[in-house]
């Protein structure tokens, strides 16, 4: 939060003596930030252990198997740490956690945390380029529907936002498909690659992020790049509309609350041109509100994902943990659970944070 | 000057600026709302999908043609308009036409049931940490952020793990997850009325906090919980359909529109209507409460409506 001195507008020689009241006042706001992001991390652990808890499955079973004596299941419940009271399994769970220890997932056979590494990149390649896709049709959407408010433009653009408000994302997904796979053949089909691409990409290319379209680009593979962009373009433009459409009608509302302003009357009078107006000085300042949108809009589809994933056979958290789910895989599930939570906290928090950095009435 | 048995008679009776009882004045209010709701055309279209929802899961025996669950395997996977199945039938023979219309009963018994739960919760953890403020007011909100701050479907889908897949637990998860957007803004509205003369004089008459929480702060919050409510319809139709989809929610037999997809999957490519038809009936209900309710927020809560 040292931007709040950098940044000060009224120069260093003013600044010198409100700059070190500010720097404790953003001193305490950042431990402000700290001790909610802390409690409400320690929340999710909470919940996801209770979880855990409550699970008719009994995780003694899963590991000595059903013909253990009650001698072998009494000493499993032992080392497996359940014979002690609640608190200090919870405070043993925390601990583990901490130490990213997830324990082993029982589907794959490795660690929860290995696996998660393996599969988040994924999910994040997808939620990026949805997000992309979502900037760069919503903003100037929204941009036009408020120009034109209430004229044709306006309603198309606000029917379109809305259908996507009321989609299953995973039905569209599936519609997207029959469409553009199985009718017209443009796009491949479900997966991450085409199995040849899959074989290169197995083999011959270095793992640097874990992304494969980053990966294939650094080690040269083109045609594991091509194919690998080629199986994004569907899943992220399906995921990408619905974070059009709440970024579209978000940025509709910041405009109208901006075009009103008596500066955008003032830039007119003084012979700025319109397009001026609106795209640089309305704009300019219905962005302050609009990054936190879109940082929230970031995270809804983390969560969106997971229903992307399933239909298209996307191997990333979403689909991990669905698997696991039915695989009664508890491990897997509350590990992935807490990463995506946990990934949902922070960047709520830090949606916060950029709010106020960029608005210096925030401050 | 009460309520006269003529339209007309009634009309003024609703149209008049001096309302001689709590009734008409009420009555009048409501009339008033409904006037300007029934002036937005796309709202009226949001309230006939919804009410055609209603009728159809009401009369779901006498409206569909077949019995939801009769197997015709014979008869599976036939194109739309084959031998009386309006919308074909799916992967045992069963028509797909009388599945969706049992299936509103379904959605409707999903939304009922998160809807009489979920905001009376939040209503009353609002109400409360608003009124005594205070300690109470840090704790409860505290929890109340930290549920806010979880992802959605993703503690519904942990929920849902935890306690097993079924209908009820689908609900149950989806309520958990749904009441804490009721508990802030039950909470924002009771701020702004606590210090008022009204709820003073009430306390100075002996009214208990009980009864003045009851009594006099929550009807003013109410209907602010009902905009969120018919706003949050969509999404929770949305994420019901989505633990379906997914296998958690409404177990087979049950027609339930998600479950319908996920199984009509197997056959997008070749029979598309399996899957494709549910889907348009979520979107069209979705879509329904999501025009109610922007109407219905512009009518009810005109602050949020400047915005």
């Amino acid at each position: 939060m040292t931007s709040a001195n950098i940044e000060d507008p009224r120069g260093p020689g003013r600044a010198r003596i409100p700059s070190s009241r500010g720097l404790s006042r953003a001193a305490r706001r950042v431990a402000s930030f700290v001790f909610s992001l802390a409690v409400t991390l320690f929340g999710l652990l909470l919940v996801t252990f209770l979880i855990a808890r409550v699970v008719p499955l009994d995780p003694v079973l899963a590991v000595v198997g059903d013909r253990a004596t009650q001698a072998q299941y009494e000493a499993a419940r032992v080392e497996l740490g359940l014979d002690r009271p609640l608190p200090e399994q919870f405070v043993r769970y925390v601990g583990d956690v901490l130490t990213g220890d997830l324990g082993t997932a029982n589907l794959t056979g490795q660690p929860v945390l290995r696996d998660i590494q393996r599969t988040f990149p994924n999910t994040l390649e997808l939620a990026t380029f949805a997000t992309i896709l979502g900037i760069v049709l919503g903003i100037p959407g929204g941009v036009v529907g408020a120009v034109f408010q209430g004229r044709w433009p306006d309603q198309v653009i606000r029917v379109v936002g809305l259908l996507g408000y009321s989609m299953p994302v995973f039905w569209l997904g599936l519609v997207a498909l029959l469409i553009f796979y199985g009718i017209l053949g443009w796009a491949p089909g479900p997966g991450r690659l085409d199995v040849t691409q899959q074989f290169t990409y197995e083999f011959d290319v270095t793992r640097y992020t874990g992304s494969v379209i980053l990966d294939s680009a650094l080690s040269g593979a083109w045609d594991v790049f091509r194919n690998a962009v080629a199986h994004l373009i569907l899943p992220a433009a399906v995921l990408g509309y619905f974070s059009m459409a709440y970024i579209s009608r978000m940025t509709r509302s910041f405009m109208l609350e901006q075009l009103g302003q008596e500066y955008i009357t003032a830039a007119r009078v003084k012979g700025v041109p319109e397009w001026r107006v609106i795209w640089v000085h309305a704009l300019g300042n219905a962005m302050v509100p609009l990054i936190t949108v879109i940082v929230l809009s970031y995270a809804s589809l983390l969560e969106g994902s997971v229903l992307t994933e399933t239909v298209f056979a996307w191997p990333g958290l979403g689909l991990y943990v669905t698997q696991a789910l039915f695989a009664a895989d508890f491990n897997a599930v509350l590990g992935g659970t807490l990463v995506i939570g946990a990934m949902f906290i922070v960047l709520n928090l830090l949606s916060d944070i950029l709010y106020a950095i960029v608005d210096p009435r925030a401050r | 000057m009460s309520g006269a048995p003529t339209p007309a008679g009634l009309r003024a009776w609703l149209d008049t600026d001096t309302p001689q009882s709590r009734l008409q004045a009420r009555s009048i209010s409501a009339w008033n709302a409904w006037r300007t709701l029934s002036s937005n055309a796309l709202a009226m279209v949001g309230l006939g999908i919804i009410v055609v929802l209603i009728l159809m899961a009401i009369f779901a025996p006498v409206i569909a043609t077949h019995a939801p669950n009769a197997q015709n395997l014979a008869g599976r996977l036939n194109p739309p308009g084959w031998e009386g199945h309006i919308l074909g039938t799916d992967e045992l023979g069963r028509d797909i036409f009388s599945r969706i219309v049992h299936g509103a009963r379904v959605t409707l018994y999903i939304v009922a049931l998160v809807a009489v739960t979920a905001p009376v919760f939040g209503l009353i953890i609002g109400t409360v940490a608003g009124t005594l403020g205070g300690w109470t007011d840090r704790i409860l909100m505290r929890i109340t952020d930290i549920f806010l701050a979880f992802p959605r479907l993703i503690l519904a889908l942990a929920f849902v793990a935890a306690l097993g897949p079924g209908i009820v637990n689908a609900v149950l998860a989806i309520a958990l997850t749904a009441w804490p957007a009721y508990a802030r803004v039950a909470r924002a509205e009771t701020l702004t009325v606590r210090r008022s003369d009204y709820i003073a004089a009430a306390r100075l008459q002996g009214a208990s906090t009980l009864r003045i929480i009851t009594g006099h702060i929550m009807p003013m919050c109410l209907s602010s919980v009902v905009v969120r409510v018919t706003l949050d319809m969509a999404g929770i139709i949305l994420t019901a359909a989505g633990l379906g989809f997914l296998g958690l929610g409404a177990q087979p037999p049950l027609a339930e529109w998600g479950a319908m997809i996920s199984t009509g999957r197997q056959y997008l490519l070749s029979h598309w209507w399996v899957a494709t038809v549910p889907g348009i009936a979520i979107l069209l209900v979705s879509l329904g409460f999501n025009l109610l309710g922007d109407a219905l927020r512009d009518v009810l809560d005109p602050r949020a409506a400047s915005k």
